[in-house]
């Protein structure tokens, strides 16, 4: 089997694949270990129990329904809160070495809406961490692996995978790799806004190749904007400050010296779920009570010095370094950015499977789990337990399935359209068309939306769509970045049309979906928009009902979280 | 600070057979940028076909590494307004180069894949225990990012033909062997394989390593402090053997 992305949840697949005794092959967009997962830093949530008694598996579950706003399918939920301890405890047999207590258990930390600590982590590198276990369990094992490998095309024959054809940006030679199951694990799209934590390779890649090769994406309107990023300087914008500042005690000011989360949060305050503290923070800038580089103050400096570099050492050295303050000593200058997409590729809730036979998803590709909101700490279990489950059930389908290898003439009209990027008369510059989008994006599709905003960014996109059919650059298919930005905007404006379609047709506001024309919560749209592919290319939308919670789940909930769903 | 900065980068592709050759390139400053945004800007702005590494622009991935007037360095965690006004800008020199800053570190692998890996001491009591000072010298070792630099500015993996495995490679040996459950000794592979011996302990590996990891007095020493005991100390080596018995 074929797995596309070398993160968290492709590795984790990569090894459960492997334990069936299945031949796999991951290949990555850069090297291994350098996936966006090494980025993740606040923990993996999972209710052990370890510091907080109380905790179990039930109300892990309700903590990610509700914070979701009933938009997640619960199949996702139950699975991920019944997995997580597991397979956290399966990754420290791995060798991955977390915090400890006083009784020698793995540390917890609070993290926003959890009810309990439930964070285990590695100080603030948890992803760096989790990627390193699983990366020396690959190399040790019987896997083979590609790295720098763009895989551009999901080859299908009828509703079902053949393969895939990629290039390799280290030789500019292309590959036809026929498989007969194939994982796409290669994360979110980021990079389509202009302030975003995420690094180079969030262009949403496997939503086009889901798509393309007839997939459902679903959702795509749900995008998180982490409350807290660096704002200065300029050059950082965007940058994560984690979660666990908060978690440990951090305090968020505005230039008045109050501390606005009492008024917008009074019970869970600074540690309210990521889309209620983004907009409170958001509201303080647009209301005038902002920095002068348009953020607010995040404090922590009153925990001391020691504490700052055994549980912060990262966010220590990112404010020393880029931006020369001492956050022993002063307070951060943070405001909200793109941080992740709770939309993605739709999956059977059961078997991760895709409506293309043969082709699975599992990560932030994915999606299903979070609805309108994701919980930290809930991506990297998300990571490990369904890596293992889209493993297991990817290696079963493969054992069952016969392989077709891909068709010479098949190849190489893919190779063709890739190449053809090279000889475009008067070629427009992809980076120019990707900086309109990510700024049309960032400007009309942020953290307030509304039907005018929207509405122009449809317009601007329909317009790069024209121009982008002349993007063209020079040089050659070896490790060149302009070819690979050309490759990327073509399925970005795509699947960015459909984002903002769906957040137009949504007239409510949930989780990250904040409309300023329709700013409330609307039983009616308790519903999924679902995207399919027409055969001519484009796209019609379909509104699924959210699958209703099982008694036993619905009794969990409070009398007034029931009246929601 | 001036509003214009010269980046000077060399250039090649091996593949055909083009020289090394160094192109200057202008770019205008702006606060806090970094050495990777210049090279950013001539890629969004002046040539497309500059071919860079990088992932995470912020210093967590170690995927920018380069040598930065002549240093090896993350670039972007270098402030450009720190490098003076003409900036050199050259590929790791201890790999070989695909294309201009682009090198190929494969051969990382091949060693990481001889490390023996974790190996947990059996029949531990579930869930394990482990005290909270036992973790923290194998933690410094866990915050490695694999941005290569030590071993590119290690003199006897550029200088030498060695079986060294190299600084990088050291601080995993330390990582696993100091992982309070781990049941193996990784000082016979060193001593052979590993050509642990190789090391003059310059330190030059631990003064760049962007991460801060004191490699050579945290891992590499007390890694070769063991190797000695056991081939070399009259007394170590009885002990050893009777250990062994």
């Amino acid at each position: 089997m074929l797995i596309i992305g070398a993160g968290g949840a492709g590795l984790r697949a990569a090894v459960e694949g492997l334990k069936q005794g299945v031949k796999v092959l991951i290949v990555t967009k850069s090297l291994l270990g350098k996936a966006h997962t090494v980025m993740a830093e606040g923990g993996i949530a999972a209710a052990l129990g370890n510091v907080d008694k109380e905790d179990n598996w039930k109300v892990h579950f309700v903590d990610t329904y509700v914070e979701g706003v009933y938009l997640g399918d619960w199949r996702f939920s139950e699975k991920l809160a019944k997995d997580a301890p597991e397979r956290v405890l399966e990754l420290e047999e791995y060798g991955a070495l977390f915090d400890r207590n006083a009784d020698g258990k793995i540390l917890q930390r609070a993290f926003g809406a959890h009810t309990y600590r439930r964070l285990c982590h590695v100080g603030d590198k948890t992803g760096l961490e989790l990627i390193r276990t699983l990366q020396d369990k690959v190399i040790h094992s019987d896997a083979s692996f590609l790295e720098e490998i763009m895989i551009t095309k999901i080859v299908t024959d009828g509703g079902r995978v053949k393969g895939a054809i990629g290039l390799d940006l280290k030789t500019g030679e292309f590959y036809s790799i026929s498989a007969k199951g194939i994982i796409i694990a290669s994360g979110g799209l980021g990079r389509i806004y202009k302030v975003t934590s995420n690094s180079w390779e969030s262009t949403g890649d496997g939503l086009t190749l889901a798509f393309e090769a007839g997939a459902e994406l679903m959702d795509l309107e749900m995008v998180q904007f982490h409350p807290t990023g660096m704002i200065w300087p300029p050059a950082i914008r965007g940058l994560l400050v984690t979660e666990g500042v908060r978690g440990d005690g951090g305090l968020l000011y505005n230039t008045k010296g109050e501390r606005f989360m009492l008024r917008y949060s009074p019970q869970k305050k600074e540690l309210d779920a990521r889309d209620v503290v983004a907009r409170s923070i958001y509201r303080e800038i647009m209301e005038g009570r902002g920095t002068e580089h348009g953020g607010v103050y995040l404090d922590i400096s009153y925990k001391g010095a020691k504490f700052i570099h055994e549980k912060l050492p990262s966010m220590y050295m990112q404010y020393k370094e880029f931006s020369g303050v001492d956050i022993t000593k002063e307070k951060m200058e943070v405001a909200p950015t793109t941080h992740y997409h709770m939309g993605g590729i739709k999956v059977d809730a059961e078997t991760n499977q895709t409506v293309v036979s043969g082709l699975f998803a599992a990560g932030e590709a994915a999606t299903g789990l979070h609805g309108a909101n994701r919980l930290g700490g809930n991506s990297l279990a998300d990571l490990l337990v369904f890596g293992k489950r889209t493993g297991e059930e990817a290696a079963k389908f493969a054992k069952n399935a016969k392989l077709t290898r891909i068709a010479g003439n098949e190849a190489s009209a893919e190779v063709d359209r890739v190449l053809s990027f090279l000889q475009v008369k008067d070629p427009v510059n992809p980076y120019e068309v990707f900086e309109k989008l990510r700024e049309t994006m960032s400007s009309n599709v942020g953290i307030w939306r509304n039907e005018d905003g929207l509405n122009k960014a449809l317009a601007e996109i329909a317009e790069l769509k024209k121009v982008a059919g002349n993007v063209g650059v020079s040089g050659s298919t070896k490790f060149n970045p302009g070819l690979v930005t050309a490759l990327e905007v073509q399925g970005l404006l795509n699947i960015a049309e459909m984002l903002v379609t769906a957040a137009r047709e949504r007239k409510e506001s949930r989780g990250a979906h904040y409309r300023q024309d329709y700013p409330e919560l609307r039983k009616e749209w308790r519903k999924n928009i679902v995207f399919v592919r027409k055969q001519d290319g484009g796209f019609t939308m379909r509104f699924d009902p959210v699958p209703e919670l099982p008694p036993e789940l619905k009794a969990l909930l409070s009398k007034e979280e029931q009246e929601n769903v | 600070m001036s509003d214009k900065v010269t980046i000077s980068i060399k250039r090649s592709d091996p593949s055909k057979g083009e020289a090394p050759h160094f192109v200057d390139y202008e770019v205008p400053t702006q606060e806090g940028m970094v050495v990777l945004d210049a090279v950013h800007y001539i890629e969004n702005n002046i040539d497309p076909t500059l071919s860079v590494r990088w992932n995470c622009k912020a210093a967590r991935c170690g995927s920018c590494s380069a040598e930065v007037n002549g240093l090896p360095r993350l670039m972007c965690k270098t402030r450009v307004d720190k490098m003076g006004s003409k900036i050199s800008i050259e590929p790791m020199r201890a790999y070989p180069v695909v294309k201009d800053l682009v090198t190929n570190v494969s051969h990382n692998w091949e060693i990481a894949k001889r490390i023996p890996p974790f190996t947990p001491k059996p029949n531990l009591p579930k869930p394990w225990k482990i005290a909270a000072i036992d973790i923290t010298r194998s933690k410094e070792f866990r915050t490695c990012i694999e941005c290569f630099l030590c071993q590119d500015v290690c003199h006897v993996i550029r200088e030498h033909e060695s079986n060294y495995l190299g600084p990088k490679h050291m601080v995993k040996v330390a990582a696993l062997d100091m992982h309070p459950l781990d049941s193996i000794d990784r000082s016979g592979f060193l001593h052979t394989e590993g050509g642990v011996g190789f090391c003059n302990i310059t330190k030059c590996c631990q003064n760049i390593c962007p991460e801060g990891i004191h490699i050579t007095d945290n891992a590499i020493i007390p890694e070769k402090e063991r190797v000695v005991n056991e081939f070399y100390d009259p007394i170590g080596i009885l002990i050893h053997r009777r250990k062994k018995k």
